[in-house]
């Protein structure tokens, strides 16, 4: 039987949501609402009053190509670091789930790229990356030309891809442990007792039954993926070589405080609300339905 | 079908032992059970043979096969476990045919045999549906039937019945004793509940701190527990146990208040034994009957078909279980005959039984 708190009096209920409702409208609908109006006027770059353009501003911006080049590489860059970042994720939790020797110590050590911030660790993949000293240099050597990212749009977007899916990896381990280690150990002992491997087990047992977490992280990594990967793109690659990495998230940054172009900013970063709500709709409508919640 | 044979079985976690030697042969075709409190080492030890834990020493044959590094899959045994563990994203069917799945059996042969099993444990209407909407003893069925279906050596249960209510454990218990009639496997049960294990058993293993107590049927353990552990352990309400010293022609009983006059066979005077007498092995006499214990009545449980009832004798208590229409007020005086065949005794050192004790009881004097 569930336990609720029941109030009789309507205000009481209220009193207790207005803190979040408070906080909820100041830091989402304000802004975002401020964004819409914005988007739907020209504003001027030193300040001094706007203009109403009406949808002039989304005109421009989708018959630009470059922004349509952000879109592809934005979603191929969501596409490829959840995949990545879910999928070695995925590999941990069932190697630690297994209680294989060191499994307490990576417990810990692989929740810790979550807490870097985003800027601290590109930083550091910056110089993990670089082509002209360490690893990277020695791979140079034996294939001259081989890695880039200054001027190889290709090596570029893999950079950002590897430093987001890094600091991801322990964030989807932690959430696909956990669901791991929900599984009642009978059921896995029950297959064993069925003939069942290591490798078939895990497809026809844990598998199926961790698809609820797969699914949640799923839209996490998505989402994240094109919020949180401003920090890395600005200071691994600033957009480049040739816009190669010039995310949706940083192009609006870019076009907006360094261009100085607030309404198409504005514009950009709605139309990014509305595919972020979009791809959110999508995997709740058709991804969802394979999921099995126990 | 196939033999079991254990020898001098041992398993320790970290820095603790908790199956320390045990030694079994179990027969083809045979049942038995392995009773015992929680924590003596039964499910261990059940484990063990299914190849779910390690074996810290000795040895386990299957049909004479040494399995102790062989993987579940490779030991030909099948188990039903407490909670089931049915796989709640398939269905009834699939719970059921998962085994044969994996043994690559024809998709048309497998569902040839999930019917038939089906159609033994009336589950044919269910097959469609998932664990979850299935009540207590349908579940116990699905997990029975994906142990039949692989037609195993082996039929290993670990306490199958302890999440069911007590009306549907006595049919799924008498379900149990008729499908082993039907398939002859030879079968291992863990329970602690003595009803289950006197009920089910064609040999009853007890078990206690990770030993064997006993091996016997039912009746024998009934009739001549080996310890006091096993004498206390089975049998409800449990053996009275009467605390006494060797003297040198009987025994003083509770504190030297009384006496039993017996041959001391052999035992040294002052020595420590228990007296246990079942329950059920005391007669209600009237007070100041010859050679009757006088006690006074503490309290009566009416059971219907019978009653027991608490007496105090002399401080210790002791219980009486009867089927006369006695019905004697809290406080009376009663008289307690009991004959000397039903009196047994342990040492109270070791708790083992003290057979030539007994074999020279003469008529007691109490």
């Amino acid at each position: 039987m569930e336990k609720r708190v029941t109030f009789g009096s309507w205000t009481i209920g209220i009193l207790f949501a207005v803190p979040q409702l408070l906080l909820i409208f100041t830091f989402f609908y304000w802004p975002a609402g401020q964004a819409v109006y914005w988007s739907l006027t020209l504003q001027q770059p030193w300040g001094g009053g706007n203009i109403w353009v009406g949808l002039d501003n989304f005109r421009s911006i989708l018959a630009n190509a470059d922004y349509w080049n952000s879109i592809t590489a934005s979603l191929v860059f969501a596409g490829i670091s959840a995949g990545l970042a879910m999928f070695v994720g995925l590999v941990l939790a069932a190697l630690t789930d297994r209680q294989l020797t060191g499994s307490r110590f990576y417990r810990v050590v692989l929740i810790w790229p979550y807490g870097i911030a985003a800027p601290a660790l590109a930083m550091a993949f910056r110089f993990i990356l670089a082509p002209e000293a360490g690893f990277m240099a020695v791979v140079n050597q034996v294939w001259p030309g081989f890695w880039d990212p200054g001027l190889d749009g290709t090596d570029a977007m893999a950079s950002i891809i590897i430093a987001f899916s890094w600091k991801y990896v322990g964030y989807n381990f932690i959430f696909f442990l956990a669901a791991f280690q929900a599984i009642p150990r009978s059921l896995i002992e029950a297959a064993a007792m069925d003939g069942s491997g290591v490798v078939r087990r895990f497809w026809d047992i844990q598998f199926p039954l961790i698809t609820p977490t797969i699914f949640f992280l799923l839209v996490i990594n998505i989402t994240e993926s094109f919020q949180d990967s401003f920090g890395i793109v600005d200071i691994m690659t600033s957009g480049g070589p040739a816009n190669a990495t010039n995310l949706m998230v940083y192009k609006i940054y870019s076009d907006g405080f360094k261009g100085l172009d607030y309404s198409g900013a504005a514009a950009q970063s709605i139309i990014l609300m509305v595919l972020i709500v979009v791809l959110t709709i999508f995997q709740f409508r058709f991804i969802e339905r394979r999921v099995h919640y126990r | 079908m196939a033999s079991i044979t254990i020898r001098d079985v041992k398993k320790s976690y970290a820095k603790m032992q908790v199956v320390h030697g045990v030694d079994l042969d179990i027969a083809t075709g045979e049942f038995v059970v392995i009773l015992g409190p929680s924590g003596c080492g039964k499910s261990t030890l059940l484990r063990m043979i299914a190849g779910l834990e390690d074996i810290s020493g000795g040895e386990i044959a299957i049909d004479g096969t040494v399995v102790n590094k062989l993987e579940p899959r490779e030991r030909g045994c099948a188990m039903v476990f407490q909670n089931y563990a049915l796989y709640p994203h398939m269905s009834v069917a699939q719970n059921i045919g998962y085994s044969l799945k994996v043994a690559g059996v024809p998709a048309a042969e497998r569902t040839q045999r999930i019917q038939a099993v089906a159609r033994t444990l009336e589950l044919e209407h269910l097959l469609d549906r998932k664990p979850m909407a299935l009540s207590g003893g349908q579940r116990q069925r699905v997990a029975m039937g994906r142990a039949m279906i692989r037609e195993p050596k082996v039929f290993l249960f670990d306490e199958p019945l302890s999440n069911l209510d007590a009306k549907l454990r006595v049919q799924m218990r008498s379900e149990i004793r008729k499908l082993h009639r039907r398939l002859n496997a030879t079968s291992v049960f863990v329970t602690h509940d003595q009803v289950e294990a006197m009920t089910l058993a064609d040999r009853l293993v007890v078990m206690n701190g990770g030993r064997v107590e006993q091996v016997g049927t039912p009746a024998q353990i009934y009739s001549r527990p080996a310890s006091r552990f096993v004498a206390t352990f089975v049998g409800a309400p449990a053996m009275n146990i009467l605390e006494g010293t060797v003297e040198l022609d009987g025994l003083s009983l509770l504190g030297g208040s009384r006496r039993l006059a017996m041959a001391r066979a052999g035992l040294p005077v002052g020595s420590k034994v228990a007296m246990g007498i079942r329950p059920e092995a005391a007669r209600l006499v009237t007070p100041g009957t010859p050679g009757a214990l006088n006690a006074t009545v503490d309290l009566v449980e009416e059971l219907g078909a019978g009653r027991v009832i608490y007496v105090d004798l002399d401080g210790a208590p002791f219980s009486v279980m009867t089927s006369e229409a006695v019905h004697p007020e809290p406080g009376s005086a009663v008289g307690l005959k009991i004959s000397p065949e039903d009196m047994h005794f342990f040492s109270s050192e070791t708790g083992t039984r003290l057979d030539v004790f007994k074999a020279s009881v003469p008529e007691p004097a109490l």
